[in-house]
């Protein structure tokens, strides 16, 4: 998750599952020197060419072609092989990538890219709008069934007139169209026209045209890339990339201490109490914080009573110390947050203020919606029956956490918790798909367009859609469709802030915290942008370089 | 006869520590809710990862909750777990091992192959899958290892009862014209008991480890329940640093499962009867 | 001999067709599919694309027709393509028709497991005969009981608790061993005796740990067999001929003791095949074990099935063996087995 300008260009609201592939990013080679304090690491040294920087991956990517495999063990590799039309840049602005250039037409419906002139592939080949278009056709084709597929359907029509012009016209203005050519990787023509994408060995020998390419990719051990020579973009400066997979995060940690990663994304336990309490480790690594697009929320299923009351709702929200959960889960690395959006963004809106922890108005809103203690159980009771619900949510540390201290806290005022937790296949399909449960804790990770159609819109709540919580709320089915058309910065700024501000009076769930992003990289890793840019701390990784003297011995004996 | 065996078992210095550590393992077991210093679900975000103290003899857990209390009370969640699922797959053993050895026959042969199946999967597959599927709870998985792990004890019950069967008292009751069913309960099952309690004993030892594997595979008991084996799992990342998290329930597991073996084994010893002759 | 070698390899298909059952039946269990995974979490990924996927791959047509086109295909070898793994073929590789050959999972999998378990039941047997033979010579002695002590602590530790200590000391706090992995990352421009070198290394945390949990078991069933048969008759016999007590237990003891290990053996293969899925998953190496958790987690049915069936039927073909192997090494057995 800490590639966040790359990983999440692409990965539009993927809830975060801690089970399958998330991506440890880290990098370079084996233990010959992993006593390496001698070294002094402190010294700065101009960048150079070279050098092996290794990451782990809990999880092996499926295939190489991240259109089809969908996972963000995919994309982190393929991250480094192909270009997008546009990129994000360290402000989080649009900035052409593969384009020069791009207008927006009049009536917002066409968009025309200019590509860089004399761009190549990998192998030499030109690199023009033909590849543009067939990338188009194979996203759109129904055969290729790629789960991003529907951004790229609402195109009525793309054509490439000439190599250098790309053009998209849409059948009404849509905003998060741009942000949506910033996530389509640009694959070669020559090299899958008439193949069976399922099938083609090019996903596990792929070519693009970025900063490196494929070296070779051992099943279950590890992925070597190597630099592109003929990269149009420029040079970068280290000369391999390898990711090792890993499985088992303690190996993993094992591993980085031994010196034979060079980086990890921790957990807030390992960044703020076990490695400044170790000075052998402090003095290897640089600890990276950062805010990450992502928040983790307790949501109600609104179609099951007592949820469908928004004074229950509230109550809850009340009852709920999320400065508890900051403080005791996230060990402090978190924000309270009142939008489902990052803060400090121009999307969040400033003048919105989170639900203190207040139980004294949460058993009010509580007496008030009809629940008692009739019995004197100090469980609250409705019609005689108890107020008791499962909190479900899937194996992931910090949100189990969380649901115990939900669960004290929601015991305080009168309301009975359980909680159940549950591999992440089992818990989409029995849970989320069949809408059979109460409360979930879950995580949303989102992408930098603004557009929440697909969470909120009362339309997308069939099996399998992300209003899984069942929200509906007609004014705001209206603020987000008119968000989606409005092209004006300016504008879709106001109609987002109305439409957290009515979320947040719903309350269809509860902010828990927008948790930072942690990330340890050795010290031999230079070059890193520091402070770290709005687009993160991998932002701009070919311009790190591992200075000579600090590099490891590369011919060690294992 | 049964208590002439264990006195026998515990005449073994081995067995008799292990019959010790059970007993002791036990009692803190039952006695959790008593003997606890805190309420094993008590949450302090102010006492995070807290290393042994006079307040915390095994420290405080990443929710500040007392490492002590949840140890005693997973105990008994561990312990469970192993009692149940061996008490089922005992069930099943007696019942398909009974039938196959009294009646014999094509039964016999179905049954046997049935356990040929079985013993050819590799069991610990199907454990894993059928837990994944029917989603972690206490009772899947009392009830799948359970039902995975019968096949010895049917083997063990068949073979005890063809070998009975071949017996002059039992071929006395047969000719006096005695009742299958009361063949079986009042003569050839109670002189099977022994090496099936033996087996059993062995078994809870598997069944506790079991247990502790599925957690690391997070496919064990589920948070916020403790269990040795998710409170063990919970310490693995801190191995070298909150070392009270992983050191306790590792420590707990192996002694717990060490005492089993070698009650279970003493027990088995003291059946043998070499071990009469030796004396 | 022949007569009963044909009616062993008969009955092994009715036991093929209830391992392929049980292994459907558990399938079924699931309420998930591999529509379920990280990607189909996606606002992107209608229902409907999914819905196209489930008939891909048959899953929208009744269990019981799902089975016979499974069964068909399995006649041939045929265990059909991963969902999850860009449709890798689940047991045999295949090659496309520009010539590049894919392997199987399955293919690439096992060699590696039963590698690594072959090598540890290796050193399992080496450590546990002579532990045997010496409790048993020793019965009820301190070397007796210190032999069992050991052996049970090894038992009862939990694997993946020691692994990672052992990991700490032996790959962090001494730099001995790498920690995980079955190769060093410059392994292929290594020459050969480095790459012996290399590989062993690697090998050396994930063989001996499990081998260790392994030992109490054989060391008890030799030492089980040693006492039989140091009080049978023959023993006394060649006793009372006066040979020393050396070649009593080495020569005549020793050799009978061991027959019975055949079986033990045969009784192993289903480890040696699926492979430990916590050490494979702790050291990194992929192997059957990982692959099958894998499968699992993302309801990837095709290499569940494919990985339980082909386990059990190498499992039947390896007990095959070994009883044949013992009937053959045992006159008794071989005499009763021709008559019957």
């Amino acid at each position: 998750m800490q590639i966040k300008s790359k990983q999440s260009r692409f990965i539009r609201l993927v809830i975060i599952a801690m089970l399958t592939p998330i991506l440890i990013s880290a990098c370079e080679n084996s233990s010959s020197t992993s006593h390496t304090s001698k070294v002094n690491y402190s010294k700065s040294y101009s960048p150079s060419e070279g050098g092996t920087m290794i990451s782990a991956m809990t999880g092996e990517p499926s295939s190489l072609i991240s259109m089809v495999a969908g996972e963000s063990a995919s994309s982190a590799i393929t991250a480094n092989l192909f270009n997008s039309l546009l990129k994000y840049n360290q402000n989080l602005d649009l900035a052409g990538e593969l384009a020069e250039s791009w207008q927006v037409s009049d009536d917002q419906k066409t968009i025309t890219f200019k590509l860089k002139p004399n761009l190549k592939w990998a192998d030499g080949k030109p690199l023009t709008s033909a590849d543009v278009l067939f990338t188009w056709q194979l996203v759109t084709d129904a055969k290729t069934n790629s789960p991003y597929a529907s951004d790229y359907q609402l195109v009525k029509q793309a054509q490439a007139p000439d190599p250098l012009t790309f053009k998209v016209t849409y059948e009404q203005a849509y905003a998060p169209a741009l942000d949506s050519w910033s996530g389509l990787q640009i694959l070669p023509k020559h090299l899958l026209e008439g193949q069976d994408i399922h099938t083609t060995a090019f996903a596990r020998k792929p070519m693009g045209s970025n900063y490196y390419q494929l070296d070779s990719w051992a099943h279950g051990e590890n992925i070597k890339l190597s630099r592109n020579s003929s990269s149009v973009l420029g040079k970068a400066y280290i000369e391999k990339l390898v990711t090792r997979i890993i499985p088992d995060n303690s190996a993993q940690f094992l591993e980085l201490m031994a010196d034979n990663i060079d980086s990890m994304s921790l957990d807030p336990i390992k960044y703020s109490r076990i490695i400044p309490a170790r000075p052998e480790l402090q003095q290897k690594l640089n600890l990276y914080k950062e805010l990450g697009n992502s928040y983790t929320y307790m949501g109600f299923n609104l179609k099951h009573k007592p949820f469908d009351d928004v004074r229950v709702r509230k109550a809850i929200n009340y009852a709920i110390d999320k400065q508890e959960i900051i403080d005791g889960v996230y060990l402090g690395l978190g924000i309270n947050i009142a939008s489902p959006y990052k803060p400090g963004t121009r999307w969040s809106n400033p003048g919105l203020n989170p639900y203190p922890y207040d139980p004294v108005k949460a058993k009010a809103l509580l007496k008030e919606a009809g629940f008692t203690d009739t019995n004197g159980d100090g469980i609250l009771e409705r019609d005689g029956k108890p107020f008791s619900f499962e909190i479900v949510t899937n194996q992931n540390k910090e949100r189990e956490k969380s649901a115990v201290l939900i669960q004290r806290r929601l015991k305080e005022v009168g309301i009975d918790v359980k909680i159940r937790a549950i591999e992440w296949a089992s818990f989409i399909s029995r849970f989320i798909k069949t809408g059979d449960f109460d409360v979930v804790v879950l995580g949303w990770s989102l992408s930098l367009d603004p557009d929440q159609y697909g969470i909120w819109h009362s339309s997308q709540q069939a099996p399998g859609q992300f209003n899984f919580i069942g929200y509906s709320n007609p004014k705001v089915d209206k603020l987000l469709e008119q968000g989606r058309t409005e092209l004006n910065p300016d504008k879709r700024m106001i109609i987002y802030h109305e439409f957290a501000k009515q979320l947040l009076e719903d309350s269809p769930i509860v902010y828990l915290s927008a948790g930072y992003g942690l990330t340890a990289i050795n010290k031999r890793v230079q070059g890193i942008m520091n402070p770290i840019p709005p687009a993160g701390v991998g932002y701009d990784s070919q311009k790190w370089y591992i200075p000579e003297p600090i590099r490891r011995n590369e011919i060690s004996a294992h | 006869m049964q208590t002439i065996l264990l006195k026998k078992a515990l005449s073994n210095p081995l067995s008799k520590a292990g019959f010790i550590i059970i007993f002791v393992v036990f009692l803190l077991a039952m006695l959790a809710p008593w003997v606890s210093p805190y309420d094993p679900d008590y949450i302090n975000v102010k006492a995070i990862l807290l290393a042994p103290s006079a307040q915390h003899w095994m420290g405080t857990d990443g929710l500040g909750r007392d490492v002590l209390s949840r140890m005693l009370h997973g105990g008994r969640i561990s312990l469970l777990v192993g009692l149940v699922a061996v008490g089922i797959s005992t069930a099943i053993g007696i019942v398909l091992g009974a039938i196959s050895g009294y009646y014999r026959g094509w039964i016999d042969t179905l049954i046997m192959r049935l356990v040929d199946i079985m013993l050819s999967i590799p069991s610990f597959f199907l454990i894993l899958a059928v837990i994944a599927f029917l989603t972690p709870s206490i009772i899947n998985i009392m009830i799948v290892i359970g039902f995975t792990s019968w096949m010895g004890v049917t083997r063990l019950v068949r073979a005890e009862f063809l070998s009975l069967s071949e017996r002059e008292f039992v071929q006395a009751s047969r000719a006096l014209g005695a009742k299958d069913a009361r063949l079986i309960f009042t003569h050839l099952l109670p002189n099977s008991l022994t090496p099936i309690i033996v087996s059993s004993v062995l078994g809870v030892a598997s069944a506790v480890l079991m247990e502790s594997g599925l957690s690391f595979l997070g496919l064990g008991v589920q948070a916020p329940q403790a269990s040795w084996g998710n409170i063990l799992t919970d310490g693995k990342e801190y191995i070298q640093f909150a070392w009270w998290l992983s050191l306790y329930p590792g420590m707990a597991i192996l002694i717990t499962v060490l005492g089993y073996n070698l009650l279970g084994e003493g027990l088995r010893d003291a059946l043998d009867p070499r071990s009469g002759s030796s004396k | 001999m022949l007569k009963y070698l044909i009616k062993r390899v008969l009955w092994m298909i009715p036991m093929l067709i209830g391992i392929s059952l049980i292994s459907f039946f558990i399938m079924h269990l699931a309420p998930g599919d591999i529509t379920n995974n990280e990607a189909a979490f996606n606002p992107k990924a209608s229902e409907e694309s999914r819905q196209k996927l489930r008939e891909l791959y048959n899953l929208d047509k009744p269990v019981i027709v799902q089975y016979g086109l499974w069964l068909k295909r399995m006649v041939k070898l045929d265990f059909g393509n991963s969902f999850a793994s860009h449709q890798k073929p689940v047991f045999l590789g295949s090659t496309d028709k520009d010539g590049n050959y894919t392997k199987g999972l399955i293919e690439e999998a096992l060699p590696i497991t039963l590698m690594i378990n072959l090598l540890g039941l290796a050193i399992t047997l080496t450590l546990a005969i002579p532990l045997g033979v010496i409790a048993a010579r020793k019965y009820l002695s301190w070397q007796d009981r210190s032999i069992t002590l050991f052996n049970f602590v090894g038992f009862s530790i939990p694997g993946f608790w020691l692994s990672l200590l052992l990991m700490y000391w032996l790959g962090v706090a001494n730099n001995w061993l790498p920690i995980s992995g079955l190769h060093s990352l410059n392994y292929e421009t290594m020459d050969t005796w480095s790459k012996f070198k290399d590989s062993l290394s690697h090998l050396i945390m994930p063989v001996l740990i499990p081998s260790v949990t392994g030992l109490a078991g054989i060391t008890l069933f030799v030492k089980n067999g040693m006492l039989d048969v140091l009080q049978q008759d023959f023993i006394t016999t060649a006793r009372a001929k006066g040979l020393n007590e050396h070649a009593v237990v080495y020569t005549h003891a020793l050799r009978n003791a061991l027959l019975p290990l055949i079986t033990i053996v045969g009784l192993s293969i289903p480890g040696l095949i699926g492979g430990s899925v916590i050490a494979e998953t702790i050291f990194a190496i992929p192997g059957m074990g990982k692959l099958f958790y894998d499968a699992v987690l993302m309801r990837d049915f095709p290499v569940i099935m494919g990985i339980l069936t082909i386990g059990s039927a190498l499992t039947l073909v390896g007990n095959l063996i070994a009883d044949v192997a013992y009937a053959w090494a045992d006159p008794r057995v071989r005499r009763g087995v021709m008559k019957g």
